[in-house]
């Protein structure tokens, strides 16, 4: 595992590792860009090439203004249409544990792209067992901040699960880093130590076998 | 398109314009139309603002819709009520920034604002051409346009933009001259007609036909078919809003009165909109050119045209960078007909942006002030405008 060294606070700390780990020059696909600030920093500082996907009107025409190619769209339905292998990196920050079918989306992550980086909320931090097992309620946290009844993030996934789950569907994983951040998700720490239990996001760099 | 002309709001404006025309395909060596037929000599009415600089690659063209006409932006005189119709969008610091592009519109092809269309004077018989003139395509537009760029010594384009059929233009241009689009937008536009477009054109075009002083065509000398082509703009009006945009602007009120007049008057806001719509129309727009410029959209269909009826196999001669826009309530020409064509973009590897706009005015959307659609043209344009100079 190689340790990140994140230049850019300004962006969440799970985007700043993300950075990290892109070849300058490389074309890139953001899955979920949001407002555009990982594409927006990888074009400047990195060279690349990019496109990202946002689901919400608002959002894209932000990313459109910032000088960014990005698409209105449910990612699910878009990543079909690009030709095999059009990207060096498909990044999936966020996003995994609100997805419908996120095999299906991860084998099309990989078709459409060499590498793919996925990040997502850890829901076997202590916080969260503690929740479950002292107050007998589905734990509500900082990051996971929603009710049973109004969470978007229907995918309840660790990150032993997705270690296994990558296994399991015939993927390799090429880095991983644990993640606990604080103020804004904008500063954090690596978590080498117990991540399963201690970190708040995992990160994964995963390939083809 | 309907003339949805608003002074900008802040009253900035790219000034005084002046409407110049360009003559070409002087016979002998007259243009050969998509139909094979012999056009000419061509007359193209334009405009021009901004300043063309001298690398000559600040370049935006913008393609207009069936009624509209080179007059984009600005005044011809002082005392002009009006601005060119899409003076929201251009002028010096709008969406496209005059102060930085040079921007050049041309009235298309068969229209009646300048250019050569069915009321010119026929060369052969010094008549109006009327039902003579050829039918013309969306491809005869754009490759009129294209010998009014070679005029203007422009090799290449940084920015096509239009709306409607403006936007069957954009489509027209990145795979007939691939090479000379840097980038394109297409707004509330299709790669070809739904049977819904054309059944709209159809009664209107018969609306024209019906009215007997429309005479085949041969009214130049005698009363014109004012009540066919004011029936014709009704129908494109209503296609033009959305059912809600309509229950905004009009429900079911009534027009200056209080209760039904129990005859045949004008009694809904509605009703009386679209009679104004219509006559409005007739004293600037010639019925044979109506004719003419929904038959040329009706047959556009650029995935048999180049691609075998593939739109993958269609776009994959297109070179540009694209954003497509589409609105929420334009059922005219539907989000899912600009999803389809981002899709086989995306399939060619192209660079294309999509937004769908949340508008609630329908197939209009696009010529009425929209903060939203302003910034996406800035930030589009400056993108491209920046990477070009890389």
């Amino acid at each position: 595992m190689s340790a990140a060294k994140p230049k850019n606070n300004s962006m969440r700390y799970d985007l700043q590792i993300i950075a990290s780990w892109i070849e300058p020059g490389t074309h890139v696909l953001d899955l979920g860009c949001g407002n555009g600030a990982l594409l927006k920093f990888l074009i400047k500082n990195k060279q690349v090439t990019g496109s990202g996907i946002e689901l919400e009107e608002g959002k894209v025409a932000t990313c459109i203004e910032k000088g960014l190619s990005v698409l209105q769209g449910d990612i699910s339905a878009e990543v079909s249409d690009y030709p095999d292998q059009t990207f060096d990196y498909v990044i999936l920050s966020q996003t995994l544990q609100q997805v419908y079918e996120p095999d299906a989306l991860i084998r099309a992550l990989m078709r459409i792209g060499k590498k793919g980086i996925v990040s997502f909320p850890n829901f076997s931090h202590w916080a969260c067992r503690m929740q479950l097992l002292w107050t007998g309620y589905a734990p509500v946290t900082k990051q996971l901040p929603f009710e049973w009844y109004n969470t978007p993030n229907i995918r309840v996934i660790t990150i032993k699960d997705f270690r296994k789950f990558i296994h399991d569907v015939g993927l390799k994983i090429l880095n991983e880093i644990a993640i606990n951040t604080h103020s804004q998700d904008r500063y954090g720490k690596i978590i080498k130590f117990l991540p399963n239990m201690r970190a708040t996001y995992g990160i994964f760099l995963i390939g083809n076998k | 398109m309907s003339e949805y002309i608003e002074h900008d709001r802040d009253g900035v404006s790219v000034g005084i314009v002046e409407k110049k025309l360009f003559t070409f395909a002087e016979p002998p060596d007259e243009m050969v139309l998509d139909n094979g037929a012999k056009l000419g000599p061509v007359t193209l009415a334009y405009e021009t603002c901004g300043t063309l600089n001298s690398d000559k690659n600040n370049v935006v063209l913008i393609l207009h819709a069936l009624s509209g006409d080179s007059h984009a932006a600005g005044y011809y005189k002082n005392e002009d009520e009006k601005p060119g119709w899409w003076d929201i969008m251009v002028g010096p610091g709008k969406g496209i920034d005059t102060d930085k592009y040079f921007v050049v519109c041309s009235n298309i092809l068969g229209s009646c604002m300048g250019s050569t269309g069915p009321c010119t004077t026929n060369p052969k018989n010094v008549q109006p051409y009327a039902l003579d003139f050829p039918v013309v395509t969306i491809g005869d537009m754009v490759a009129a346009q294209k010998k009014l760029m070679d005029h203007l010594g422009i090799e290449k384009i940084l920015c096509v933009v239009g709306g409607s059929i403006g936007g069957m233009q954009v489509l027209e241009w990145t795979v007939r001259y691939p090479d000379m689009v840097v980038s394109a937008i297409p707004l509330a536009t299709t790669t070809k007609h739904s049977a819904l477009a054309i059944a709209f054109n159809e009664v209107a075009r018969q609306a024209i036909m019906a009215d007997p002083n429309w005479n085949n065509g041969n009214y130049y000398y005698g009363p014109k078919p004012n009540l066919g082509l004011a029936v014709a703009r009704m129908i494109g009006h209503i296609t033009y809003l959305s059912d809600e945009s309509m229950r905004l602007k009009f429900g079911r009120r009534l027009q200056d009165k209080g209760d039904f007049s129990f005859n045949f008057d004008a009694d809904f806001q509605v009703e009386s909109y679209l009679r104004y719509q219509g006559k409005k129309f007739v004293d600037r727009f010639d019925a044979n050119s109506f004719l003419y410029i929904t038959k040329a959209s009706d047959y556009y269909d650029m995935e048999k045209l180049y691609g075998e009826g593939s739109a993958v196999k269609a776009f994959s001669r297109a070179r540009a960078k694209f954003m497509v826009v589409s609105f929420t309530s334009d059922w005219l020409y539907p989000t899912y007909q600009s999803k389809a064509m981002v899709k086989a973009m995306k399939k060619n590897g192209l660079d294309v942006s999509f937004c769908e706009i949340e508008a609630e005015w329908g197939h209009d959307a696009f010529l009425i002030p929209n903060v939203r659609l302003t910034t996406l043209m800035r930030g589009f344009l400056e993108r491209v405008c920046r990477e070009t100079k890389k």
